[in-house]
């Protein structure tokens, strides 16, 4: 393994971890104002939709089995089905429509 | 039962739905000529999804470590908002070590656990719930470059979609029960497709579009619903 590639991950850990690491280290005050507790209440919520859309319809290039994996996984996610179950399915169905259309 | 085996138990899922993803980065690396046992690395010490796949990419096309360095802060600025949430959830009592420790997993999935989990987070339970994950992240990667040349491009497109059927399976259950966590999961989704589509924010990094979308989503939800001190 060359020296550029062991220094960019290097680089990219390094950089990947800061941004983890500063504020659950450095900052041990509670906070009490309501409006950023309710902010960071919301922010999970609402990283995970911006992290979902739309990148789930873009997997592998395939519109349509990436349409019909994400509905079956809204649909098992919504019967709470769990982790596991949920991401199986969607990708069982994003393969076997890949495999009918494309 | 223990925090430490609570906590390994609350990540086995979180394991087994990073294994086929991690699996399908190992297999990007491996194809993509790089030698073997890059991706494993890249997956042990960077415990994250799409920073690795824009780290991949950058390295691909000979990028400088200066780009490298500041697209991951850009995609990985989110981790910033989960850290300073998980500030507030954490046993305040934790030492440095043990903080500067739990910091490394913070993933998407695990923080979204850790942050609906009731009551304060102990080191033991959040190590069980970090190790656990770790694991399986890199034995996906290091299976996925020893098996490269034997899996069809259909199967590997499909492992894809694993990544984001976990994001749905944690965030529709709520979306469905409360009224402020589905406005502000469709406010949220909304804008970041809006932001991904319109050519007008074709300036943004995709990691300033997923910043930008979280806030102001999530500062709809506090002005128009806020919570009390107990919901933390």
């Amino acid at each position: 393994m060359s020296l550029y590639l062991v220094l960019c991950v290097l680089v990219m850990a390094v950089f990947t971890y800061l941004p983890r690491m500063l504020p659950l280290t450095f900052f041990r005050k509670e906070i009490h104002s309501p409006l950023i507790r309710s902010l960071l209440y919301y922010v999970p919520y609402a990283v995970l939709a911006a992290l979902t859309f739309p990148a789930i319809l873009e997997t592998g290039g395939q519109l349509l089995s990436a349409l019909a994996g994400m509905l079956t996984g809204i649909y098992f996610a919504y019967k709470e089905k769990g982790l596991v179950f949920v991401a199986a399915a969607a990708m069982a169905v994003y393969y076997i429509v890949s495999l009918l259309l494309y | 039962m223990n925090d430490f085996a609570a906590g390994c138990k609350k990540g086995l899922p979180i394991a087994l739905g990073y294994f086929p993803v991690s699996f399908s980065f190992g297999i990007m690396v491996a194809s993509s000529g790089l030698p073997l046992g890059l991706a494993t690395l890249i997956s042990l010490t960077n415990l994250t999804s799409s920073g690795q796949f824009a780290g991949v990419s950058l390295i691909l096309s000979q990028a400088s470590y200066f780009e490298i360095a500041l697209t991951l802060l850009m995609i990985n600025a989110r981790y910033f908002l989960m850290s300073l949430s998980l500030s507030q959830k954490i046993d305040q009592k934790m030492n440095t070590l043990q903080r500067l420790i739990v910091s490394f997993g913070i993933t998407d999935e695990i923080f979204s656990l850790a942050a609906l989990e009731k009551g304060k987070l102990s080191f033991k339970f959040m190590l069980g719930l970090i190790i656990v994950p770790v694991i399986g992240w890199t034995s996906g990667s290091f299976v996925g470059e020893i098996l490269t040349d034997f899996l069809s491009t259909d199967l590997q497109n499909a492992m894809g979609i694993c990544l984001y059927a976990m994001f749905l399976a944690i965030l529709v259950p709520p979306t469905a029960k409360f009224k402020a966590v589905r406005e502000v999961v469709f406010i949220s989704a909304l804008l970041s497709v809006g932001l991904s589509y319109l050519p007008l924010f074709n300036f943004l990094s995709s990691g300033m579009k997923l910043i930008a979308s979280t806030m102001l989503a999530a500062l709809y939800g506090a002005v128009r619903y806020p919570v009390g001190e107990a919901s933390l």
